[in-house]
């Protein structure tokens, strides 16, 4: 089963790869990962659905939670969360096809971002399995081209965050240079 | 007033403010500018002849002492040969810091000359590391990486400098604080649950206290004392934290695992309180984990989340610095000593009881012969000789089981060995860094002739500073840990283990100006190690043993820890017709 897991962790450079390497050391395979800085510019949150072994699954958690540049790690898989995806469908169309394009889309929520005579631009979110929907659909219309953000997931539960207070550095007697 | 000064003297200033009294390393064209800032500062350097063994010897250092060992190296090959040496410290937990020049920030993924990839390659390698892209972030950094590597659970931190950072001009500003917002260190330990243990304690019929590097890290040994005395319970402690407890305390029942003692894995299979302090349930000590200690309620002390229930579920579990947790479990302990009831007190003595048994039934005892000299019993000599404070620093294999088996240690920090890892090629150089930190102490480099051919270049580090380092290399011709392997569960094919062709030792040591010697009879022995360790300077002694020897008892890969093998198969006696 696919695992969801939120991290908040410091903008920057190298923390990335020390959270993804503590998956592909094991072999594991990234589902799909989203990362962007939060209202502070100092931090990063980061979302990773993967699969990872159950029985490992606290373990790489903690591992996550060790790692200097992460200030938490949570597993949200069973716990109370919305999980969205956004996702861009490009479609060709035949002009005689192009209301029923726009219904469709329409059901799903899409928004269409770009028009031109040779289809649309269309942009939806919604959770992961409606967006397969949407797009299983949308291909049964013609030629499509697909980018998918990647889940983004948010606790619905405050968890409270800890965080390491600055720590004086030891007075040192300053050598003569 | 601040002084206008390049990077590399910026860093140099940086190491100084954290105490930092030498380095081992090796120059290259990146760090030019730091070799430069060297040449008239006070930090002393030490020249090694490879860059692996400048991080050995920094870990030496480190191990030695509990401060935080330094090495350097180049960009390129300088930064991958570390690379060996850093995973070692992370393996044991081994506060170090390693410095690495990196080309030019504007070369960076060009392929320049001896451009590597150091920030991605040591990323898994390290605690954690850093890529100084900036002189203005160089002095944070450097504090930074010392905090971390010392801190919490100690490990190595590797700082990459590129060239126009060591060579930039700037003004040092003090760092007056550490700020990581996410890097948690739990050092108390939770009231309740130490509460918990105390009483899980004292209700322990068959208590066994299994402590290890976590407690030599913390400095914990006097609490471990204490503790161990207070409930009088049968110890063992791992390779790591041989030396936590002096191996002649009454209660020690020496190391458990794949190589432990008989009384050690029995009372480990046997406990229903299991006291874990500062380890990590290695595969070398649990066997297979489905069968160890299947009747014990666990409590694990540990300073890292992670470690806890990690391969065994405790049934008490405690995230906090050991020294701290077991100083406060003391405490409570003290106040009733006592064991919870009559029948409790009834149950431990006979524990003890069983536990003296097993002690008896297989004692660690060292093999001698009159016509060979057995590999136990050179251990014995230099047990004889150190009496539990020389420094051992081991290499890895059959000689680093039979120390750890027969060498005793009174003290924390005398027993330097390459555990996680099994690095070999570790002992001399480890040896080296040991022996700069304590110029006081006599300093063993025990190595066996396939680890020693790794590191004779270090020969030359310890000529030219007159380390008065005594190498003993236990000899048998062989890749002697392989080698039993090979006999024992791959048909006795002994494939690519043969070691046929070993220098002569008075040649070898005397090409680097000190004395050496080969020494092959068990009545030679005794008077060789003692001229070894009275002879000023280096010294090397070349022993050759019994090539056929093999390490027991030993636990078979994939056994429980209680079905140890205690000896050789013994040759089945054919009836005569």
């Amino acid at each position: 089963m696919m695992q969801v897991i939120s991290l908040l962790l410091e903008n920057k450079p190298g923390a990335l790869m020390r959270v993804t390497g503590l998956l592909t050391q094991r072999g594991y395979n990234i589902e799909s990962l989203t990362v962007a800085r939060t209202y502070d510019p100092e931090l990063s949150r980061m979302t990773i659905v993967v699969d990872v072994d159950p029985v490992l699954r606290q373990q790489v958690i903690k591992q996550m939670n060790r790692l200097i540049n992460v200030l938490q790690a949570t597993d949200l898989t069973d716990l109370p969360a919305v999980v969205r995806e956004l996702v861009l469908v490009r479609i060709r169309t035949t002009m005689e096809s192009r209301t029923a394009v726009l219904k469709e889309a329409e059901i799903f929520g899409g928004r269409v971002v770009d028009s031109s005579t040779e289809g649309y631009a269309i942009e939806a979110t919604g959770d992961p399995e409606k967006l397969n929907e949407f797009i299983d659909v949308m291909r049964s219309y013609g030629e499509i081209e697909v980018t998918r953000s990647g889940a983004l997931a948010i606790g619905l539960e405050a968890k409270k965050l800890r965080l390491q207070p600055p720590v004086p550095t030891k007075p040192v007697t300053a050598q003569k240079v | 007033m601040s002084i206008l000064m390049n990077g590399a003297t910026m860093l140099l200033e940086c190491l100084a403010r954290e105490g930092v009294e030498c380095i081992f390393g090796y120059p290259g064209g990146v760090t030019l500018p730091l070799y430069d800032a060297l040449y008239e500062h006070p930090i002393r350097h030490v020249l090694v002849r490879h860059e692996e063994n400048a991080a050995f010897a920094a870990e030496g250092f480190a191990r030695a002492t509990g401060k935080v060992g330094v090495c350097c190296a180049t960009s390129g090959p300088g930064a991958t040969n570390l690379t060996t040496g850093l995973v070692d410290a992370m393996m044991d937990s081994i506060p170090i810091v390693a410095i690495t020049g990196q080309v030019s920030s504007r070369l960076i993924g060009s392929d320049a000359f001896q451009e590597a990839d150091t920030f991605g390659i040591t990323r898994s390698c390290t605690k954690h590391n850093y890529l100084v892209k900036r002189l203005e972030d160089l002095p944070q950094i450097v504090h930074e990486a010392f905090y971390v590597a010392a801190s919490g659970r100690p490990g190595p931190v590797l700082v990459d400098v590129t060239k126009d950072v060591l060579q930039g001009q700037g003004h040092y500003q003090p760092v007056t604080a550490i700020h990581l917002p996410g890097y948690k260190v739990f050092t108390e330990g939770h009231t309740g649950q130490i509460r918990r243990a105390a009483q899980t304690i004292q209700e322990a019929e068959r208590p066994l206290v299994y402590a290890g590097g976590g407690i030599i890290a913390a400095g914990a040994a006097a609490e471990l004392r204490e503790f161990v005395e207070l409930i009088d319970a049968p110890a063992v402690t791992t390779l790591m934290g041989l030396g936590a407890l002096p191996s002649g305390h009454p209660n020690f029942i020496s190391m458990p695992g794949m190589h432990g003692s008989y009384a050690a894995n029995m009372a480990m299979t046997e406990s229903d309180v299991l006291i874990a302090l500062g380890v990590r349930f290695d595969d070398r000590v649990t066997g297979r984990l489905a069968a160890f200690a299947p009747h014990a309620r666990v409590i694990h002390v540990d300073i890292d989340p992670a470690e806890i229930g990690k391969n065994r579920a405790p049934d008490v579990p405690i995230v906090g610095d050991v020294k701290r947790v077991l100083a406060k479990l003391n405490k409570l302990l003290a106040e009733s000593p006592e064991p919870g009831s009559q029948a409790v007190a009834a149950a431990r003595r006979a524990w003890w009881h069983r536990v003296r048994a097993w002690k008896e039934e297989h004692p660690l005892r060292p093999v001698t012969s009159d016509a060979e000299i057995k590999p136990q019993h050179l251990m014995a000599e230099i047990d004889r000789l150190s009496a539990g404070e020389a420094i051992v620093a081991s290499d890895v294999g059959q000689h680093q089981m039979w120390a750890a088996q027969l060498v005793r240690f009174n003290a924390p920090r005398l027993w330097l060995n390459s555990g996680g890892l099994g690095s070999m090629g570790f002992g001399l150089p480890a040896a080296i860094g040991a022996q700069f930190a304590r110029p006081d102490k006599l300093v063993f480099a025990l190595v066996g002739d396939g680890g020693f051919q790794m590191s004779i270049p270090e020969l030359g580090t310890i000529a030219s500073h007159g380390l008065p380092i005594k190498i003993i290399v236990m000899n048998n011709g062989y890749l002697g840990m392989v080698r039993q392997w090979q006999e024992l569960f791959y048909n006795n094919r002994l494939s690519a283990v043969e070691l046929d062709c070993f220098p002569d030792a008075a040649k070898l040591a005397g090409a680097y100006g000190f004395t050496g010697r080969t020494i092959e009879s068990p009545r030679d022995l005794r008077a060789a190690l003692e001229e070894a360790v009275s002879t000023p300077g280096p010294y090397l002694l070349n022993v050759k043993v019994s090539p056929s020897e093999c390490v027991y008892p030993m636990v078979p890969a994939g056994a429980g820890i209680q079905e140890m093998v205690l000896g050789p198969p013994q040759p089945v006696e054919v009836p005569s017709p």
